[in-house]
């Protein structure tokens, strides 16, 4: 058979949503607002200080000196210049823990978010191509998994793992998968019957080749934006779990076991448990609305 | 209908039976429960307990052993309680769903006139200032959010009682705390809901007939609005309680959240599994409702 021999299919698939002018123009998009331009801004100093961590922290983040323990911040009554945020029960500099605070909190929030993403992109992938009854065992998967209060089922398997900074890291990666899972099928449901697909199929392309080449591309501004969200949402969970005590169970201070701490002296204190908050809070907007106006500039249906 | 009903019953069935099994798997996934409930235990006991327990046989027998254990409402002892878990996860079941009711009702009656607002004056300042609002909700750590309102209004303002469960007061803020983390995204779905029937053709006969914007608004674009926020608020209901878990640490509320926490922290996993098995049961039964509900309501399902 000759057919065989013939070139492998080329079609020039939509290759997708980003080709160079469209980038180009996303970028423009977001650099034009200046909300998306603020957040952007606010998780850049973010990343860099997690990185630069031992060379922007004024102190050691574990050192303790009990004759400066409970300093107020800088501008309250008694707040001493070296510690600008202040000192917790055992005189360690705030500033300086909450600096390092943000290499726990990125870390498993964009590791758990790669987690999620394998998981969920390939059984999406695998549920809206091959569809019937792969489909339907995955998708009551993702009944299952939806039941459950995700914080809930995370802590309940971090306690039984044993804690540490990769079983946090997996388990809420493989706790918030689902959502790519029906994004993921449905494009790819709606992406089948389209001609380009229909084109390759014609041609002879392998179910393999018609999945990796021309259904996963063209899904990858929703994977774009809902992985930016996720991982705010990952950080917000990993603080949620250090904060009820199944934390990284290393000595790295964490933003949720801050405010853990905070919480038994804020009558005493109120600084210990509102800045590590507040870092939290200003890290997952400034993600949101990047992720946000990353939807806007990406979605052909808001264009 | 009926049939659809049918097999909504039967994923129902499915659902229930993996949720037992990741129930199950809370203790198994370690490979070695002994050694999770007792982790400090001499030898001999261990070998004890793995026989009491039956932790010898296959895995798929004792599965099929739990699952009929907990049909009967068995989930084992509690190690620290020394008392059966499920009645001790029970007792304190009316607490969390009263919370989670409490702040749900006051979630919707924030979103849902905020919503609408945000949707028929689209791009106002109204809108933009509910827009950011909303991001702000969703970036607050759940738990922080409770502690600064015990910050404001227990230690500074001093009106209401920073954690227990003595008075209809201690309710205030648990309540309050809770509803932050689930009005923004309600809100959200009221919005986007609303903006879509707003300009559809049957809303715009009823302005041209002369009805007043107020019933045009009210009453014509909201039941339809109406339909995915059903949806919306049975999903959220497991958020609800997923985040009353953490309110409920924070303000020391004596609901199953807590016992849980408390639990986790002593290894006591009889309570840890019951727990969890519980909460997942009334999110399935709840979306089950939502289900039928959406079937009831939904004219295009009912006639067919």
């Amino acid at each position: 058979m000759s057919i065989g021999t013939l070139a492998p299919p080329t079609v020039a698939v939509p290759e997708a949503v980003l080709g160079g002018v469209e980038r180009s123009h996303v970028w423009r998009k977001l650099l034009r607002n200046p909300v998306a331009l603020a957040g952007a801004f606010v998780l850049l100093v973010v990343i860099g200080a997690a990185v630069a961590a031992p060379y922007v922290a004024p102190h050691d983040p574990a050192r303790q000196s009990l004759i400066r323990r409970f300093t107020p911040p800088v501008w309250a009554h008694g707040g001493n210049t070296a510690y600008i945020l202040g000192t917790d029960q055992v005189g360690r500099d705030i500033l300086s823990r909450i600096i390092y605070g943000a290499r726990v909190s990125l870390i498993v929030g964009i590791s758990a978010v790669v987690v999620s993403l394998l998981v969920g992109v390939t059984l999406g992938l695998f549920s809206g191509f091959l569809r019937g009854r792969v489909d339907a065992v995955i998708m009551t998967v993702v009944d299952v998994t939806l039941s459950f209060p995700q914080l809930l089922l995370a802590l309940a398997f971090v306690a039984a793992l044993g804690p540490s900074l990769v079983t946090i890291i997996v388990v809420l990666g493989l706790t918030g998968w689902e959502r790519y899972t029906r994004v993921v099928r449905a494009e790819v449901l709606a992406l089948r019957e389209k001609d380009f697909v229909e084109a390759a199929r014609a041609m002879g392309a392998s179910p393999m080749r018609m999945v990796l080449r021309h259904l996963l591309p063209n899904t990858f501004s929703s994977i774009i934006v809902m992985s930016t969200l996720q991982v705010a949402q990952a950080i917000l969970q990993e603080a949620a779990l250090s904060f009820l005590g199944v934390g990284t169970g290393s000595a790295h201070p964490t933003w949720g076991q801050m405010i853990a701490l905070g919480r038994d002296f804020v009558s005493v204190a109120w600084w210990l448990a509102t800045f590590p908050g507040l870092a939290i809070l200003l890290t997952v907007l400034a993600i949101n609305l990047v992720g946000d106006r990353l939807r806007d500039a990406l979605d052909p249906r808001v264009r | 209908m009926l049939t659809l009903v049918m097999r909504r019953i039967v994923r129902l069935v499915v659902v229930l039976a993996g949720v037992s099994l990741v129930t199950f798997a809370i203790l198994h996934v370690s490979g070695d429960p002994v050694s999770l409930m007792m982790p400090e235990a001499p030898d001999a006991d261990r070998v004890a307990l793995r026989q009491s327990m039956g932790f010898n046989e296959p895995l798929p027998v004792q599965f099929a052993r739990f699952v009929g254990n907990i049909a009967r409402g068995d989930f084992g002892q509690s190690f620290f309680h020394r008392a059966p878990a499920l009645p001790l996860v029970l007792e304190r079941m009316p607490t969390t769903l009263l919370l989670t009711v409490l702040a749900m009702a006051l979630s919707l009656s924030i979103a849902v006139p905020i919503g609408i607002v945000s949707a028929v004056r689209r791009n106002s300042v109204f809108d933009h200032g509910a827009t950011f609002v909303v991001f702000l909700g969703t970036s607050m750590p759940v738990f922080w959010t409770g502690i600064m309102l015990i910050l404001l209004f227990a230690v500074r303002l001093r009106f209401l009682p920073v954690s227990g469960w003595e008075s209809w007061t201690a309710l205030v803020l648990p309540t309050l705390t809770l509803a932050t983390a689930s009005t923004p995204l309600l809100l959200r779905i009221v919005r986007s809901s609303m903006l879509e029937v707003i300009n559809l053709d049957y809303v715009r006969t009823a302005r041209a007939k002369g009805v007043s914007e107020r019933i045009v608004i009210w009453h014509h674009a909201l039941v339809n609005a109406a339909l995915p926020l059903v949806t919306v608020a049975g999903l959220q209901f497991g958020l609800l309680l997923g985040g009353a878990v953490v309110t409920e640490t924070v303000f020391a509320v004596p609901g199953v959240g807590r016992l849980i926490v408390g639990a986790i922290r002593q290894l006591d996993f009889p309570i840890v599994q019951a727990g969890v098995f519980l909460l997942a049961l009334i999110v399935v039964l709840v979306n089950f409702a939502v289900d039928m509900l959406y079937i009831y309501l939904n004219p295009q399902i009912r006639v067919r």
